[in-house]
């Protein structure tokens, strides 16, 4: 089983955890001038890049936080773990 | 005695069900994904409509990806009327495919059994079989002691942590040998003229204003008067390319089966609350599926503990599945939507269709999409079959929201 690093809690089982999809997706700043359109995008698209993916994950049966992670989706290797308020790091 | 050459006694290599041939330059229809829909869509293009200057391009081998890892499970009791359409129509054509394609697919009719285990279960189940009969689809509702009489190895007592309290049973659903089904459709289409070309993996498209005019792949540019998507869990990585975007996020399903066993289990048993769905397969191995893994992946490999999870709802369930090994192991990749039904259709490009979102369903779709969307490619006009499943449903809100309500176990 992999072990994810929680940024508050350090390396724990993946059982440990859930996940959240993509990370960085904002609420839209005015949602009443949003198309039908653009709310479709805002709730049903998401990214699937084969490769590197911000996305969300929560330490569930842990410290119960959610947290941000750069993981690669064909290798399934965590790259880098972050808080939800820094910023998405530059991945080279 | 003098020695022999190694490998002479061996036989002959059977001949060969296609040719694998070098691409032309030029098609009129391009089939991107060579898995049992890309096809079925190949084959239903020249029977049905005359069309054979049609290229199927694979990345790697044919039917090597999903096509080789799922768990066979065919039927059409949807709770929509939409779902239960293209379904039904799928099923229909299953149960002639052997003679259409002259080639044996080992399809068997064992029904499939969806079991209830709450009271919620129970009230949504015994509403899909009122809408399956509404929409000519045979349901009927079994209480516990009947579930026995049609699978006696189904732990049907009240002891346990989810008792089994009835199930669907829909007599014409089954399985089949998903190898032999996509090489009879590879057979008949390389038959027509159709060219499968294996080993040959889309890097890029050539576009001009709102069309698509060329392929670019790993063995030159083909040019295509039509483009069809058929990728299954790489669908993103080729709309990615055209610039569309797309609402399915790619997962790895996994799958098992254990060794070969007396036949044991004569129908097909699904079970969403406790999340397991086995049948025993023609040669005797216990097929075994669960939901997906819940992170976004390529690897056609999932984790451990999905597994383990599987086999602890399988052993309650099947009681005499306990000492049974496993076998092997595999994982797919399913691109899921998020209404659970499929997006087929018409894209921002004039000349390109797509067909995605089948989730951890499209095998059991295989023929259906494969007619529909040869009808669809032959008119250019979405077949009534698929036209509710267009990309546009997310911006109209016509969603086709399989989640849950139909037998859909993800």
């Amino acid at each position: 089983m992999q072990l994810i690093a929680c940024p508050w809690c350090g390396p724990r089982e993946e059982v440990e955890f859930s996940y959240g999809g993509q990370a960085h997706v904002p609420y839209p700043d005015s949602p009443a001038e949003l198309s039908d359109e653009e709310w479709a995008h805002y709730v049903f698209f998401r990214d699937n890049p084969k490769g590197r993916f911000a996305e969300r994950w929560n330490h569930s049966a842990g410290c119960r936080r959610w947290f941000n992670a750069i993981r690669d989706t064909a290798t399934y290797r965590f790259e880098r773990v972050y808080r939800l308020d820094d910023p998405k790091p530059v991945t080279p | 005695m003098s020695p022999r050459t190694p490998g002479a006694d061996l036989p002959d290599h059977p001949d060969l069900l296609w040719r694998d041939t070098e691409p032309k330059r030029s098609y009129d229809v391009v089939i991107v994904g060579g898995g049992g829909h890309g096809l079925a869509t190949a084959h239903y293009l020249a029977k049905d409509h005359g069309i054979t200057n049609v290229a199927v391009l694979e990345k790697g081998w044919l039917a090597g990806g999903n096509m080789a890892r799922n768990t066979t499970i065919i039927r059409s009791n949807y709770l929509w009327d939409e779902s239960s359409a293209i379904y039904e129509h799928a099923l229909k054509l299953w149960e002639g495919l052997e003679e259409d394609l002259g080639y044996p697919i080992l399809f068997s009719q064992r029904g499939v059994l969806n079991l209830a285990h709450t009271l919620q279960d129970v009230r949504d189940s015994v509403r899909r079989v009122e809408a399956n009969k509404l929409n000519g689809v045979d349901a009927e509702w079994l209480e516990p002691d009947e579930v026995r009489k049609v699978c006696p190895v189904v732990n049907t007592s009240t002891d346990i942590r989810y008792p089994v309290l009835g199930a669907t049973y829909q007599p014409r659903a089954g399985i089949a040998k998903h190898d032999y089904v996509a090489w009879g459709f590879a057979r008949r289409a390389d038959e027509a003229g159709i060219d499968l070309v294996q080993d040959c993996e889309v890097t890029g498209f050539t576009t001009d204003g709102d069309r698509v005019t060329g392929v670019q792949t790993t063995r030159g540019t083909i040019a295509a008067g039509t483009v069809a998507l058929c990728a299954a869990g790489h669908t993103s990585v080729l709309t990615d390319m055209l610039g569309i975007r797309v609402p399915v996020q790619s997962h790895p399903l996994q799958a098992l089966v254990s060794e070969l066993l007396e036949p044991v289990h004569p129908t097909v048993v699904m079970s969403n609350a406790v999340h397991v769905y086995v049948s025993q397969a023609h040669k005797g191995e216990l097929v075994m599926g669960a939901g997906v893994d819940s992170y976004n992946g390529y690897g056609q490999r999932g984790a451990f503990h999905v597994i383990e999870r599987q086999m602890a709802a399988a052993v309650e369930l099947f009681p005499v599945f306990a000492r049974a090994h496993l076998l092997r192991t595999w994982g797919g990749i399913v691109d899921v939507s998020p209404d659970a039904s499929p997006i087929v259709g018409r894209t921002p490009y004039d000349n390109v269709y797509l067909n995605c979102g089948w989730g951890t369903g499209g095998f059991k779709a295989t023929p259906g999409i494969g007619s529909a969307l040869a009808h669809t490619i032959a008119h250019d006009e979405p077949h009534p079959y698929v036209a509710p499943f267009t990309l546009d449903r997310f911006v109209t809100g016509a969603l086709v929201d399989e989640h849950g309500a139909a037998a859909v176990a993800h």
